[in-house]
């Protein structure tokens, strides 16, 4: 089942014009900003499909920067966010590509700032429901309806059983749990979907694990 | 995810077996799934259907889109009504007026609730703040009447689509129209099964139906084919209630809706690059509104 919720077709409440186009886009921007941790100073947005073809008229750009600002579906900043990101000092440009896409309504979110930077595909899937499909290079399935832990990890024997003890000690259930690695041996990536609200506590755990280099959350 | 339903006909079952309506279902389903409680349930839709009455009355006030395409229908619509020269009966053009006025309001970039899309968010309010007027429905039955709304659209988006660009308007206009139309039969005493049959014959009467927008904008023809959605609802819920049924089960016009989408060409989902979007004038004012020189969104901005 893609949709759970009643909600997902009655609602989001949003501002116009397109769900999909507009309160799915805001969504994975600011998915983006919650996985990145922080507001980044630029950003490059790649736009394939459907949104390479209407993004200006459905809004698609103002919502995906707004989304980067934090804002939600429903916030009236988001008419206004280009202007919101010019005086918070972000740059950002979009690049509508000609490429097919594995969804029509894709977006890759090229983010960063003097500290790093991430690369994120989230694909809008009708009625304002996202999922994404891809970050930094993994390929994954995330759709936002839980919390959700990212741990990056080195693909070490041992480390998913450690980190999914930590979760258990807590007495969290994990829901969904994908694990991507680039390269035998080399650097790895945990999803974990769960069931219960994230707190900083089991983030530091997980964080001083050892061959866990990187903790980010998704809150619902 | 454990569900109750995941079918109409399940959905419809259930309701029969406990005797329920279709809302209550959805209702029950949404505690399920969520772990929420029936009041947090309850209260996020009644907060959503306070953002469609509102969005419903700024539209009858009058509201013009930055492009200019769209705006100011919903008006003319109801001083036609009070002239008293409506054909088709005030009931109908009532509804297809508040599904205008909703869509003008999201053209302009207003706030909406999406049922379900934004693109097709005027049919389901602007039927239920039409018949309000005949059936004089409490607050709990209006709220109800979204959820039954959203029963039928959780099957179609499960098993279907929901978005235009994915599979044409049939999954956005057609599944809205279907969706208020088995929510009227609910309101006005039908039984589940006749909210199926609303639905499916409703559902038959869009399949097919391309997006083909204007410019890429949800405006033209997107606003008119909320106002038809609207019309149809009230068609089909009429019909069921007169013990009309249709000869294909739901489920199975679901999936023909379905199977039509992915056969329908790019062209007519939601690109902008077939139908009325491409015809002289669509291109013009694509020219006019998105002209070169007005490129904004290309260039970096610091």
């Amino acid at each position: 089942m893609k949709f759970r919720s009643v909600f997902e077709i009655i609602g989001p409440v949003m501002i116009g014009p397109s769900s999909s186009h507009t309160a799915g886009a805001a969504r994975i921007g600011r998915v983006a900003r919650t996985l990145f941790g922080r507001q980044p100073e630029w950003a490059r947005i790649h736009l394939y499909g459907s949104f390479a073809e209407t993004y200006k008229g459905h809004g698609t750009d103002v919502a995906i920067i707004g989304g980067l600002l934090d804002y939600d579906t429903f916030d009236e900043r988001i008419k206004t966010a280009f202007t919101d990101a010019n005086q918070l000092g972000m740059t950002f440009e979009f690049v509508p590509e000609e490429e097919e896409a594995i969804h029509p309504n894709t977006a890759r979110l090229v983010i960063g700032d003097s500290q790093g930077t991430m690369e994120l595909v989230g694909i809008s899937i009708g009625g304002g429901t996202m999922e994404v499909v891809e970050l930094n290079g993994f390929p994954l399935r995330l759709s936002g309806h839980y919390p959700a832990l990212l741990v990056v990890h080195d693909d070490r024997s041992g480390v998913i059983a450690s980190v999914s003890n930590v979760i258990a000690m807590q007495g969290m259930n994990i829901a969904h749990m994908e694990v991507g690695r680039k390269e035998k041996g080399e650097m790895a990536l945990m999803v974990i979907e769960v069931d219960q609200i994230i707190d900083a506590t089991l983030l530091h755990e997980l964080q001083s694990l050892p061959h866990v280099t990187q903790v980010s959350t998704l809150a619902n | 995810m454990e569900v109750l339903f995941g079918t109409v006909k399940e959905l419809v079952a259930l309701a029969e077996a406990q005797n329920k309506p279709i809302s209550e279902i959805m209702i029950e389903q949404e505690m399920l799934i969520t772990k929420r409680t029936r009041e947090e349930i309850i209260a996020q839709m009644d907060n959503n259907l306070t953002v469609m009455e509102s969005a419903v009355e700024k539209g009858l006030q009058g509201v013009k889109s930055t492009s200019g395409l769209t705006g100011g229908d919903a008006v003319l619509i109801q001083n036609y009504i009070a002239s008293g020269k409506s054909l088709s009966g005030d009931l109908i053009m009532d509804a297809v007026s508040k599904a205008v006025a909703t869509n003008e309001v999201n053209a302009a970039m207003g706030t909406i609730c999406a049922t379900p899309t934004a693109g097709a968010a005027g049919i389901v309010p602007g039927t239920l703040f039409a018949v309000k007027n005949k059936l004089n429905p409490t607050r709990e039955q209006m709220i109800n009447y979204l959820f039954t709304s959203g029963a039928f659209g959780f099957v179609v988006a499960n098993n279907a689509s929901i978005s235009g660009a994915a599979g044409g308007c049939q999954a956005e206009t057609g599944s809205a129209g279907s969706m208020a139309a088995a929510a009227i039969v609910e309101m006005a005493g039908g039984t589940p099964q006749q909210s199926a049959e609303a639905f499916s014959i409703v559902m038959k009467n869009m399949l097919g139906l391309v997006c083909d927008p204007v410019a890429g904008l949800v405006e033209v023809p997107c606003v008119k084919r909320n106002a038809m959605g609207a019309a149809k609802a009230l068609v089909g819920a009429d019909m069921a209630l007169a013990g009309v049924v249709s000869r294909i089960p739901t489920d199975e016009v679901i999936d023909a809706m379905y199977r039509i989408g992915q056969t329908m060409p790019s062209a007519l989902r939601e690109t902008a690059k077939g139908g009325l979007a491409t015809t002289p004038t669509g291109k013009a004012l694509e020219a006019e509104i998105f002209g070169k020189g007005n490129a904004q969104s290309d260039a970096v901005h610091s």
